[in-house]
């Protein structure tokens, strides 16, 4: 993804679409980026720049053109997550860790900051990109704790395995044309730990919260009812993909664990080569050689090891956990969806209610409370006339909200598919290179080893005949 | 390396003086010159060529099921004429006999071990079997192995009985064995153990041998069984990368970009986890090399056992001997240096008179001839004995030195082939993986 990389937008220019953007915004109007953003009130607090609303369609189009070569050299902003430190307080114990980030972006004041953070923090961030954009693909989390328990997390191996993945979050989300440019992850990465205390407290009220989650399940619950087929065939194909990935994680597992094993027995089998030698006379130097060999087989056993639990295991691992995270994308997509659909009967209900003759429930009412049963028809027209009207409206913002998140959905879905192929292509690619480089240094040891027995040509031959 | 087979290999084991015109003339000869000690093998080409079953009646009356090996033997020279080898079959515990009547009878020769009666340290469970097939294939290569060995030997190869072993299937060979009466001649094992704890000069020579032989049996053992552990992990982490071959399967079905590449790379790891077999297969061959010589240290250790044997009765001889000369020396001075039963008796009833004086000496005297005799007797025994068992002790060391040296030689072969295979199966699969 080419982006331009220095094109500034003033601060007092916040309401339109992020500069790194804008080198794609070739023809859009200016005035219906501002248009639309004074329509939508729905999450604002007065905050001008606030890259958790939705934009339009019309923007989102130009925005979802992510070209096929994201190179590096076009990379603005440079983080890196290091330097675990354990912190102690009277109620807990937890492990924070530097991050610090380098850019020349302009809605960063510096061009350098380092911060302490924790895995809380980046629980809250990849929770506040998924609000605002919840059909864009964040990538995952490393998993809260390992199954075994609290002992675990202050383990090294944890640790330094948790902190590669973190790494790897705030990076993936730094490539994001969209994600990188919201302004949770810009406090996340500048703010003071003090500072981000003030700034988590402020978004909606726990009750709002409250009101959107009920809405969510209500939706899930009823299920979406045309959903489009590339979304189908999307979805199957994350089934299948979540599958796969699952047990490839699981083989490779299994792979480490049996070659631990070999390496374990390997260990003992070198020595006792040694241990023969010292009864023989003739013999003891070669049985040496043979011990040596296998002792030099077996580090390099150890570094093959080493290097599939380091590369290709923590990629799979990622992948599995993609796979949920592809799945709740697509449940979401589906739920907005849903509601629409939802406001969508609701507006035919009303207008079957409006265009049916005055009930006579309504007539005898009317009648009670002593009005012209004519007034009370007509005031029942217009009553119903502005329910619908305000339906209507709001049926326009949720068609947009469905437009927005399908095409923020299919330009993160073919990113996110080029992302799959070349992390795993690459770690496959990586894992057989270092198996190569494996067998290729054993076999220098035996023939190194075999070089010295300077053998006689009959004796070759021999070997050769025999089966 | 095992014993020699082919006929081009023919001159290696034993001597090689023989000129090829001598070993044209002794096409039918197989009692051949004992001072040169040239071996059989060059006559006669030897091999175990099947194994079948039989069923048959045991000497309980019971039906049981057993395996023959059938034994062809054809002169070197009738090779180029294509004349159809002798054969006959024999059973495992035929093999048995013969190996215990030369035990026995040639008790200062290393005799070269049986293949394993029940397989014992396996690396994969299925082979434990007796009725295996691969089991099975590998006593009889192991038989074929045994008879090389005693056929290559200067001594064991002129054996009458070796001979009919291999050749005659008419005479009742059960019968010939027993004659020979060697069971008679079987040292017992108490004897035996009795000896070794009560001798006092033996040579330092078999007493380093017994010592050698204890480590070499509790090393070889020690390494067996690794072995066998580290091909069993070997296994496990090839076989597991087959999943990989049917998952990449199945997800290059869902895969538009990606299907080819995993396609083809599954196909890798499904070879890759194929080659294991062969591998370890080729690695049970240096295993059962080492088996050999694991097996082949209770015969060092019969041998030394028999020096220890020989020499205590050599050393029980000479005590008796000089027990006698004083015996007689106190009877002829008349003194009483040592306790004992007649001088007490003597003290308290009374000398003896001078004509039961007279005849006791002319025991003592007799007694003492037969001593010497006797001592003289069991020196040469054991003398000659130390001696051949020497030369076959070390003709066996060199045999050791030289067959280990290659095994371990192959077994690194065995090691370079695997990385070569591994090399190109991963190439392979890397190649795959760019495609993706």
């Amino acid at each position: 993804m080419s982006r331009t990389i220095d094109a500034v937008v003033s601060p007092t220019q916040t309401n339109t679409i992020p500069a790194d953007i804008s080198g794609q915004m070739l023809d859009l109007d200016e005035d219906d980026d501002l248009e639309v953003f004074s329509k939508d009130l729905t999450l604002a607090d007065g905050n001008m720049f606030n890259a958790s609303m939705p934009t339009s369609p019309g923007s989102m189009v130009n925005q979802c053109k992510f070209e096929e070569d994201e190179e590096s050299d076009s990379k603005d902003i440079f983080i890196t997550v290091d330097n675990p430190e354990s912190h102690v307080t009277a109620i807990e114990t937890f492990i924070t860790y530097r991050v610090l980030t380098k850019t020349t972006r302009s809605e960063f004041d510096n061009s350098e900051y380092e911060v302490r953070r924790r895995y809380q923090d980046f629980l809250w961030l990849k929770g506040k990109l998924e609000d605002a954009h919840s059909t864009l693909i964040v990538h995952p989390l490393p998993e809260k704790f390992v199954v075994k328990g609290m002992v675990e997390r202050f383990n090294g191996d944890f640790i330094e395995t948790r902190r590669k993945a973190l790494h790897k979050f705030l990076n993936r989300i730094a490539d994001h044309p969209i994600l990188s440019c919201s302004e949770d992850f810009k406090v996340f990465l500048s703010a003071q730990a003090w500072e981000l205390t003030t700034y988590k407290k402020q978004g909606p009220g726990f009750l709002s919260r409250m009101g959107e989650t009920v809405r969510a399940v209500a939706n899930s619950v009823r299920g979406v009812k045309n959903r489009p087929e590339e979304f189908t065939a999307i979805q199957e194909y994350v089934e299948d993909f979540s599958n796969k990935i699952g047990s490839l994680d699981k083989v490779t597992q299994r792979i480490v664990k049996e070659q631990k094993e070999y390496l374990e027995e390997l260990k003992e089998y070198g020595p006792t080569y040694t241990l023969w030698s010292g009864s023989e006379e003739e013999l003891a130097e070669q049985l040496k050689g043979v011990a040596g060999c296998i002792e030099r087989c077996c580090k390099e056993t150890e570094e093959q090891v080493g290097h599939l639990s380091d590369t290709l295991v923590p990629v799979l691992h990622e992948y599995v956990l993609c796979a949920e995270t592809l799945k709740a994308v697509l449940r979401r997509r589906d739920n907005i969806q849903a509601e629409f659909e939802a406001k969508n009967e609701a507006l035919a209900t009303k207008k079957v209610d409006r265009d049916a003759e005055s009930s006579d429930l309504g007539f005898v009412w009317g009648s009670l409370l002593g009005k012209n049963p004519e007034e009370a028809r007509h005031q029942r027209q217009e009553r119903l006339d502005g329910e619908i009207e305000e339906l209507k409206e709001e049926i326009d913002k949720l068609e947009d909200r469905v437009e927005w998140a399908n095409n923020a959905l299919k330009g993160d879905w073919g990113r996110w598919q080029r992302s799959m192929r070349g992390d795993l292509k690459s770690a496959f690619l990586s894992t057989a290179e270092k198996n190569v480089d494996y067998y290729e240094k054993c076999l220098a040891v035996w023939e190194t080893f075999l070089l010295s027995q300077r053998t006689e040509p009959s004796e070759e031959t021999d070997r050769d005949n025999t089966p | 390396m095992m014993a020699d087979s082919g006929p081009k290999e023919v001159a290696v084991i034993g001597n090689t003086e023989l000129t090829s015109a001598e070993l044209d003339n002794n096409i039918k000869n197989t009692m051949v010159e004992i001072e040169k000690g040239t071996s059989l093998l060059r006559k006669l080409e030897i091999s175990v060529a099947e194994a079948e079953k039989r069923t048959g009646k045991n000497t309980v009356n019971m039906q049981e099921i057993y395996t023959v090996y059938l034994i062809e033997t054809r002169p070197v020279d009738a090779l180029t004429e294509g004349i159809t080898p002798d054969s006959l079959w024999r059973r495992y515990s035929e093999f048995e006999l013969l190996r215990n009547y030369l035990l026995v009878t040639y008790p200062f020769v290393v005799v070269a071990p049986l293949p394993e009666k029940r397989a014992e340290i396996v690396w994969h469970k299925l082979s434990a079997d007796n009725m295996d097939p691969d089991f099975v294939e590998r006593r009889r290569v192991g038989l074929e192995n045994f008879l090389h060995r005693v056929a290559s030997h200067p001594v064991l190869c002129n054996d009458n009985i070796f001979n009919i072993f291999l050749t005659e299937q008419d005479k009742d060979w059960k019968e010939m064995v027993y004659e020979t009466g060697f069971q008679a001649k079987a040292d017992s094992r108490l004897k035996a153990v009795n000896a070794a704890f009560r001798v006092k000069n033996p040579d330092g020579r078999f007493t380093e041998l017994k010592h050698y032989s204890d480590e070499l049996q509790t090393v070889l053992s020690q390494l067996l069984r690794v072995r066998a552990r580290v091909a069993d992990r070997l296994y496990g982490v090839y076989k597991v990368h087959g999943n990989y071959g049917r998952v990449f399967s199945e997800w290059s079905a869902i895969e538009k970009e990606m299907g080819d590449g995993l396609q083809s790379a599954g196909h890798h790891m499904d070879a890759y986890a194929a080659s294991v077999d062969d591998i370890l297969e080729e690695e049970e061959h240096y295993a059962d090399q080492l088996k050999e010589y694991l097996f082949y240290t209770d015969a060092l250790r019969a041998v030394c056992r028999k020096h220890e044997l020989t020499q205590f009765e050599l050393e029980m001889v000479a005590l008796d001997l000089a027990c006698k000369k004083q015996q007689k020396e106190e009877l002829v001075t008349g003194t009483v240096r040592t306790f004992s039963l007649k001088g007490m008796t003597s003290k308290l009833f009374g000398q003896e008179t001078a004509e039961q004086r007279e005849a006791k000496l002319q025991v003592l005297e007799q007694q003492l001839k037969e001593g010497e005799e006797a001592v003289k007797e069991k020196n040469t025994e054991s003398d000659e004995f130390v001696k051949t068992a020497w030369v076959d002790i070390e003709r066996f060391k060199d045999q050791k030195d030289r067959d280990l040296k290659e095994a371990l030689i192959s077994y690194a072969v065995m090691q370079i082939s695997m990385c070569k295979k591994g090399i190109q199966v991963w190439t392979n699969a890397k190649e795959c993986f760019n495609k993706m």
